[in-house]
């Protein structure tokens, strides 16, 4: 049966469509049956992808989920981030620049204040759990506003290994929640417009927890959240490791 | 030719990656800064400018379109290749140190939603 599996190999990417295929005709079924289109098939088959990758992390003890096991090995190339950015660009194509630019004061400040309010409770919780030095307080920080922002400033301020481990974990913790909450969320935080969108997109930050919530929320409401969210990670590594890392040091 | 669009939208992308990869160099930081959101608006303003000059066909369109219609199959790709095993064994600190922050900062959404007058809108975009 090996040349089963060269061919799944040899053809990865065109397997994960097929597979993604599979995934979601079963999920818009389940969706229909069981939840009467209340919980939306995309959101069932997100959810399932999250399954699916602890699944694979369980059986291969990689970082790459399902993409690990060498037959799936494609979904690395179709969930990368090539794809993922490609895609999220061309849902612009429905946008409007007048409400872009509506929304676009809100939007930046949320930016801003998502940053910092992540930052804070994040080191909030370093503290909290026994964290003395600005360099790890600040690397810990930076991981609960997203899994790049925190081993950049960990890299920047020479926080030990361990540390930045912490800090790509509480980002990951972060990104899945965002998946898994903002579609539970959205109608008790009026998350339904373009305005919303983008004020959301730059308060959570988490570009594939972004795209992922807004994806089983709204589909029409990804561009504007992607919008503001793409700009989070840039900013968080310009501000952790310079004026976040001086206010953290100064109080500590 | 619907490559074409595809072509556009591609252009776009890199365009826009490249100023994202720009800005970061300038702003001495080792990340992207925007570069999604640079190619959104580039497509947006070239298509834009297309149309008004009859040079962006339906057939464009619908090759640029079908890339944004399979952003959800390559989010739920993504979300099969994400580190669930990783932010699992973070142990308590990491679990806590995603949530917490998560939570104040959905808090933070009808806030800031209110603040700038945000409204379900009836038109479609």
């Amino acid at each position: 049966m090996n040349w089963v599996q060269d061919v799944l190999i040899k053809n990865g990417l065109v397997v994960a469509f097929l597979a993604t295929g599979i995934l979601m005709l079963i999920t818009h079924w389940l969706g229909k049956r069981f939840t009467g289109s209340r919980i939306p098939g995309s959101a069932i088959a997100i959810f399932f992808g999250l399954v699916l990758a602890y699944i694979g992390g369980r059986i291969t003890g990689g970082k790459k989920g399902i993409a690990d096991i060498e037959a799936l090995s494609g979904f690395s190339l179709m969930g990368g981030s090539m794809f993922r950015d490609f895609t999220i660009v061309a849902t612009a194509m429905g946008a409007s620049l007048i409400k872009i630019r509506q929304a676009g004061v809100a939007g930046a400040i949320a930016l801003l204040l998502g940053i910092v309010i992540a930052f804070v409770f994040g080191a909030g919780v370093a503290i909290a759990m026994g964290y003395r030095d600005a360099a790890s307080i600040t690397t810990i920080g930076g991981g609960a506003c997203t899994f790049i922002i925190g081993p950049v400033t960990g890299g920047a301020l020479g926080a030990s290994s361990e540390v930045i481990t912490i800090s790509i974990a509480a980002g990951l913790v972060k990104s899945i929640l965002v998946t898994i909450a903002t579609p539970i969320l959205a109608p008790s935080i009026g998350l339904n417009n373009s305005k919303t969108a983008m004020i959301y997109g730059g308060l959570i930050g988490t570009t594939s927890g972004v795209a992922a919530g807004l994806a089983a929320t709204d589909p029409k409401l990804v561009p504007y959240g992607a919008l503001t969210a793409t700009f989070y990670t840039g900013l968080g590594c310009l501000l952790c490791p310079s004026i976040l890392y001086l206010v953290v040091g100064w109080i500590v | 030719m619907l490559i074409y669009g595809v072509a556009v939208l591609a252009g776009c992308y890199l365009l826009g990656q490249l100023t994202g990869e720009v800005l970061g160099r300038i702003l001495h930081i080792d990340a992207n800064v925007g570069g999604v959101g640079f190619a959104m608006i580039f497509l947006i303003l070239l298509t834009h400018w297309m149309k008004e000059h009859k040079l962006f066909t339906l057939e464009m369109e619908e090759g640029a379109l079908f890339w944004s219609k399979m952003y959800i199959p390559v989010i739920v790709a993504m979300a099969a290749i994400q580190n669930v095993q990783g932010a699992l064994s973070g142990g308590l600190l990491a679990i806590l140190a995603g949530v917490i922050p998560t939570g104040a900062s959905f808090l933070m959404i009808p806030l800031l939603a209110k603040l700038f007058h945000a409204h379900p809108e009836s038109d479609t975009p």
